[in-house]
């Protein structure tokens, strides 16, 4: 592990106000328009999962530093199908695969067993961009990784909520 | 016998519970009715079918050896052997003592994970492989003992799958480094060379091959990626068996459109379906056109696509060696095995 943080100086944004999701599962108007909410509802659902994951290096969530915002989700609940897209602060950020596997893990803790999951950094942000794609989406290496116990706690550490 | 013409159906005949965690790998005894699985929950499972109630059911749980993972498993040629391979990065070897099964040897060398583990034709060699790019042989000696006879490198990624030919002792690997490996002794000295790699400019896979399987004769072989796609391969084998040097394999088709996850895994029955399981949950069936092209080469058409038939991602298919019957027994990530029986339907 380098001893320097690989981002020192972090950006960190102002986060939106959080949507209040209990007020669209009340909506019981015509068939359309609830299609269309449960599909926001379970964008926000899974938004709000994975958006308070704090980075490995600073105090703030990855919202927070815009490695992950509400665009970055796609969900086809149809298809039991969700992808991720996130944006490391850096370009050479060694730190994306642990960033990939937390989301990853979030995301397997918290969806329904039938649910594919897909993680990618932003097209054109990461330097190995295909490499790290290529791990985060190999089910053995990302199971092989789980049953290390300093990746665990590593990434149980970025799960864990955070009091203010 | 022409399956096309027939309305054929995967029929599920028993769900085997009792994995704890995902079920990677499933493989036959060679001669008896038996079933063992393997699995994350760091053990493996023995099934045996009644011959009385003709149904299957756990007969015994190898466990406390393995500390992690056990990624896949394999029967000696002689049934008596099974070798299990881990993410612990030992393969432990156990024989089958009628009431229990005990651990007889452990393989250890690989820096890592170990993902797969293969017994030659006469069972006097086994290969296994790893995350740790390479592929070893250990040779099998008297006494329960086993030594490494050859360190094999060239892959440049975590390899996959490794598998000996069925008739001669040809060595086969897969990669995350999207190649396939052939591994042979040319003088027969077991000094092993990479003597081919079947990759992107071969009509190779462009991602993770994570399985091979050839077929009876040994002169085919299909091959399976994360690329979406299987690929026919064949060798004039008859060249080799008759001393005239090494035969090389050469693409034939590829099968694409079927599946739209990575497909873990794919195995030849003995007469000729082609079984294939995937992240889709789906497991498809394969056959090989009647209509010989001789232009393009022989085809293979989708016999059956069975959706659903696990919940989560089926991580292996392998087609049982019994020729009374055409069953398949399948392994999942949602921690079932599940068997299956190719039937016509009338």
């Amino acid at each position: 592990m380098v001893s320097g943080l690989i981002n020192e100086n972090p950006i960190v944004y102002e986060i939106k106000e959080r949507r209040d999701v209990r007020a669209y599962s009340s909506n019981t108007d015509e068939l359309s328009v609830d299609a269309i909410d449960q599909l926001e509802v379970f964008d926000i659902l899974i938004a709000h999962h994975i958006r308070d994951i704090k980075d490995p290096e600073h105090p703030y969530s990855l919202e927070q530093l815009k490695v992950l915002t509400e665009d970055s989700v796609e969900v086809d609940d149809t298809k039991s199908h969700v992808r991720v897209t996130f944006t490391p602060t850096v370009e050479h950020c060694s730190m994306a695969t642990i960033i990939g596997l937390c989301v990853r893990v979030k995301l397997m803790r918290s969806l329904p067993p039938r649910y594919k999951i897909d993680i990618r950094v932003a097209p054109g942000t990461h330097a190995t961009e295909a490499a790290v794609n290529k791990q985060l989406n190999d089910k053995e290496r990302v199971a092989a990784a789980l049953e290390n116990p300093n990746l665990v706690e590593m990434v149980d550490e970025c799960l864990s909520p955070s009091f203010e | 016998m022409d399956l096309m013409e027939k309305n054929m159906e995967l029929i599920e005949v028993q769900k085997l519970e009792g994995h704890t965690d995902r079920v990677w790998n499933a493989a036959w005894n060679p001669v008896s009715p038996i079933l063992a699985s393997c699995s994350g929950d760091n053990t493996v499972r023995i099934w045996e079918q009644s011959s009385l109630s003709r149904s299957w059911s756990c007969k015994t749980v190898l466990e406390e050896t393995h500390t992690r993972t056990v990624r896949s498993c394999s029967w000696s040629p002689s049934g008596k052997l099974l070798a299990t391979a881990s993410f612990d990065g030992t393969t432990a070897i156990w024989e089958d003592l009628g009431d229990e099964f005990e651990c007889i040897s452990t393989l250890e060398g690989h820096e890592n994970e170990v993902k797969s583990v293969s017994w030659n034709a006469s069972g006097s060699y086994l290969a296994t492989c790893s995350r740790d790019k390479s592929v070893w042989i250990w040779e099998v000696l008297g006494g329960n003992e086993y030594d490494c006879a050859s360190v094999l490198n060239g892959h440049t990624q975590d390899v996959k799958m490794v598998l000996w030919h069925p008739t001669m002792d040809v060595l086969f690997s897969c990669s995350y480094d999207n190649t396939i490996k052939v591994w042979w002794s040319e003088d027969d000295d077991g000094d092993y060379q990479c003597v081919q790699t079947l990759d992107e400019s071969t009509n190779g896979h462009s991602s993770t091959v994570w399985a091979i399987s050839f077929n009876a004769a040994g002169d085919k072989m299909v091959t399976c990626s994360d690329d979406l796609t299987l690929k026919i391969w064949r060798a004039d084998i008859s060249m080799m068996h008759s001393g005239e040097g090494y035969a090389p394999w050469t693409h034939v088709c590829t099968l694409s459109g079927y599946h739209d996850r990575t497909i873990f895994s794919t195995h030849w029955s003995s007469d000729d379906i082609i079984a294939s399981g995937a992240g889709d949950d789906a497991i498809g069936l394969f056959v090989e056109s009647k209509q010989h092209d001789s232009v393009n080469g022989p085809s293979f058409n989708l016999l059956l696509k069975k959706e659903k038939a696990h919940e989560m991602d089926i991580n292996s298919v392998q087609w049982s060696p019994s020729k009374e019957n055409m069953l398949l027994a399948s392994a999942s990530d949602d921690g079932m095995v599940k068997i299956w029986q190719l039937e016509t339907i009338p």
